[in-house]
């Protein structure tokens, strides 16, 4: 990669860490901005350093895809226009390559590439187990997006990947995924079970499991899951060596986790188990990223003060401003004015509770762990380019705590 | 159809989006059809003990136990709802028995599709079918998952083509696809993912799962500080001379406070209207002919029994008697 020039500033560390690192895994609860945070930090690495950026997205809301020009177009990464970002009002020193997570080719990809023969991969996908597990298969979906970066950064082709997660029920549950895709293709029962008869179910239906399974199930049912095992079975070695290096690829010095998180209740709580399983696990876990933070201004005590003040007496005040003003406020009656400013403050105290929820959890946060960026709740949705850079300078700016 | 026979049905799934509330949706809807009188079972299907948290209760098991008068919490586990089958069903003798099959159970029901979906299904159907209870609201699976679980009668149907399992669906899908019974309710926040995963759902429920959308419920909504005259008057406030003009009126605040509190609500106003947008997204996408139930946004601390009931509270106003 082009180094950054010697005009970048020094200040900004985390710009710097980005300029070292080749891949950043953005994780974190669901819907606290994941895919959010890492299309901006690709968008903004792409116009701060002479790099070629890749943002691998999982689920973009539709208006971003549109955006970064993703919506349907499967594995295949495509250029955002440098036009896009002109139109935006920035220039790029880099460029920005976008693409979106597709499930069911990435399994496909993965079975031709570790399939002994052309037949086997044929019966592998004409297996209907196959056809529904692509979607449903315990933690497939976490896997495969580890899988496809490790192939996306194997090719070389980038000098930074960003890639977004899966919305997990756990955010723990992707990291632990290439392991236990290992152990599920290498554990004791699958070879129990699959074992003694190569091919035939014979010796199998002596065992207690299949003579209650077959009762429930049926044979047909059962042949197909056994058939689906055995032929993974043929794929085992190549598979389990794959999801190794996947995992491996996470530890790396190359590599950095970007953790995502808001300020609420359970987020936070989830965000914060993360931080120390990374820890734990010796990932390097170099941003932190709080997110939809509320204004600081609710904890001025002058403001607070002043709704107060506003709820107390709105009457009042309604009319001692009106007589301040000689054309009046939008040609509103005392009593309007009065409702207007009580509805200020009620909403200035009640949106205040949350604001100070949030800086109690923020602190919290920060005390166990360095927080590098909080980024301001937004009056509207991020979908756009200009969005993103500014979500982008936020984060890598790093006004953290 | 309109949401006042909300309460009236068997079977109730509360799904939407991660975290948009569903837990304390149908942790509210099971309190207020108890205090109509209904004996309620609130099934939690994965099983993290947030629906007795909700109740501030100690977890519940498998076995369900009664909270509250006539309400009662149960989790989903679907090894011992395998057990209850088999020794319903196959009269398959000891536990004994069934413990290495339970093992090899988890195995392939990791692996192999629908085989978890139709035991919690199946379950929470048996307990309508012995009318244990007058409602089960079931504290569903996130929308991702939701159709999986509610298809899997249907799917197992085609990939089994023999076996206990194919016979014993026919009972379940009576019970699933009767909207008199059975129904869906999709929870979501006035955000722009839980409200897109809550249109895609509605339009897939029906097709692919054969039950029927039984409400919508937007939760966290911020109440609408402004009517439209009213507005003009906030924003003529921030005019500088206006927010001066209001700092003498009060007296002791410099004006920088006023504007930051003018700001606040301005902040408020806006994150309101998107919400609203992506509300409105809904209501002509699929509650046109659904009307949309409304949970204000809880400003004091959402969690626990308190917060149940307050949710609880007003889905009552909104869906009447
Ligand atoms: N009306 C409301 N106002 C404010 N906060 C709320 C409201 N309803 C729920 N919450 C809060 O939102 C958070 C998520 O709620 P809940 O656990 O019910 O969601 P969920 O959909 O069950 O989540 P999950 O997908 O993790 O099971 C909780 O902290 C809860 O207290
Ligand atoms: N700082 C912010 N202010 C306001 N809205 C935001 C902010 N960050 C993200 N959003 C919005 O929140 C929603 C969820 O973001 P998303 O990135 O899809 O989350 P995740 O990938 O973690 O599920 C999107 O609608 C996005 O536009
Ligand atoms: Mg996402
Ligand atoms: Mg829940």
């Amino acid at each position: 990669m082009t180094r950054r020039q010697a005009s970048s500033p020094l200040d900004r560390p985390l710009e710097r860490l980005l300029s070292s690192r080749e891949v950043v895994i953005a994780c974190g609860p669901g819907g606290v901005g994941k895919t959010t945070t890492a299309a901006a930090i690709a968008a903004t690495m792409s116009v701060r350093s002479a790099a070629k950026v890749l943002v691998l997205t999982v689920d973009p809301a539709r208006r971003l895809a549109d955006a970064l020009g993703v919506e349907g177009i499967g594995n295949t990464a495509t250029l955002v226009p440098a036009a896009a970002f002109a139109a935006a009002g920035v220039r790029q020193k880099g460029q920005l390559w976008a693409a979106m997570l597709d499930t069911k080719e990435s399994w496909d990809a993965l079975v031709r590439r570790h399939a002994p023969d052309a037949s086997t991969a044929a019966r592998i996908f004409a297996n209907p187990i196959y056809q529904n597990v692509t979607g449903r298969f315990a933690q497939s979906h976490e896997y495969i997006a580890m899988e496809r970066l490790y192939e996306i950064h194997a090719e070389g082709a980038y000098d930074l990947v960003v890639v977004d997660t899966p919305p997990t029920r756990d955010a723990l549950d992707f990291l632990d995924a290439p392991g236990r895709m290992a152990d599920f293709f290498g554990s004791g029962l699958l070879r129990w079970l699959v074992a003694p008869s190569r091919s035939r179910l014979v010796s199998l239906a002596s065992r207690p499991f299949y003579q209650v399974a077959d009762r429930i199930l049926g044979t047909q049912f059962l042949g197909d899951v056994a058939e689906f095992f055995l032929l993974f079975q043929s794929m085992y070695d190549g598979f389990v060596t794959r999801a190794r290096s996947v995992g491996a690829l996470l530890g790396e010095a190359r590599t950095t986790f970007m953790l995502v998180t808001t300020l609420e209740t359970v987020p936070s709580l989830e965000a914060t188990r993360f931080a120390a399983a990374l820890a734990e696990r010796q990932l390097h876990l170099g941003l932190l990223v709080v997110n939809k933070v509320l204004p600081a201004s609710f904890a001025d005590p002058a403001a607070v003060a002043v709704a107060e003040s506003l709820q107390g007496d709105p009457v009042g005040i309604a009319g001692a401003l009106l007589a301040a003003l000689p054309d009046g406020l939008a040609g509103a009656s005392r009593v309007q004015v009065a409702r207007v400013l009580e509805e200020v403050g009620r909403s200035f105290a009640s949106v205040g509770l949350v604001a100070s929820r949030q800086a109690e959890l923020l602190a919290e946060m920060s005390g166990a762990h360095e927080v590098t960026a909080t980024v301001p709740h937004l009056a509207a949705d991020v979908v756009d380019l200009r969005g993103l850079l500014e979500i982008g300078r936020h984060v890598l700016d790093g006004t953290g705590t | 159809m309109t949401v006042s026979g909300l309460l009236d049905r068997r079977l109730l799934f509360v799904t939407g989006k991660g975290g948009v509330g569903k837990t304390t949706v149908a942790a509210a809807l099971g309190m207020l059809a108890a205090s109509r009188g209904r004996r309620v079972l609130v099934c939690e299907v994965e099983p993290k003990g947030d629906v007795a948290a909700a109740y501030e209760c100690p977890p519940a098991g498998f076995v369900p136990r009664e909270v509250s008068p006539r309400l009662h919490v149960m989790e989903m586990d679907t090894e011992a709802s395998l057990r209850e089958y088999l020794r319903l069903n196959l009269r398959v003798p000891t536990i004994g028995r069934i413990g290495p099959v339970a093992r090899a159970f988890d195995f392939v029901a990791n692996a192999a599709p629908g085989v978890r979906e139709i035991l919690t299904v199946g379950k929470l159907c048996y307990e309508v079918r012995e009318d244990h209870y007058d409602l089960v609201v079931v504290d569903a699976a996130a929308t991702g998952h939701i159709v999986g679980q509610l298809a899997a009668p249907v799917g197992i149907n085609e990939l089994v083509k023999v076996g206990a399992v194919r016979s014993q669906t026919r009972w379940m899908l009576e019970i699933l696809e009767d909207p008199r019974s059975t129904g869906v309710c999709i929870v979501t926040t006035p955000e722009e993912m839980p409200v897109n995963e809550a249109i895609d759902l509605a339009g897939r429920l029906e097709g692919e799962t054969g039950v029927h959308l039984a409400a919508l419920v937007a939760n966290r909504v911020m109440p609408e500080l402004f009517s439209r005259g009213e507005e003009e008057i906030f924003a003529a406030l921030a005019d500088v001379q206006a927010t001066a003009a209001l700092a003498s009126a009060v007296g002791g605040a410099p004006a920088s406070a006023f504007q930051e509190v003018l700001e606040a609500a301005a902040l408020a106003v806006r994150i309101r209207r998107t919400g609203a947008g992506h509300l409105e997204r809904l209501r002509v996408a699929v509650a046109a002919a659904q009307p949309l139930v409304y949970v204000p946004y809880l400003f004091a601390r959402a969690d626990g029994a308190r917060a149940v009931r307050q949710v609880a509270d007003s889905l009552g106003e909104e869906l009447g008697e």
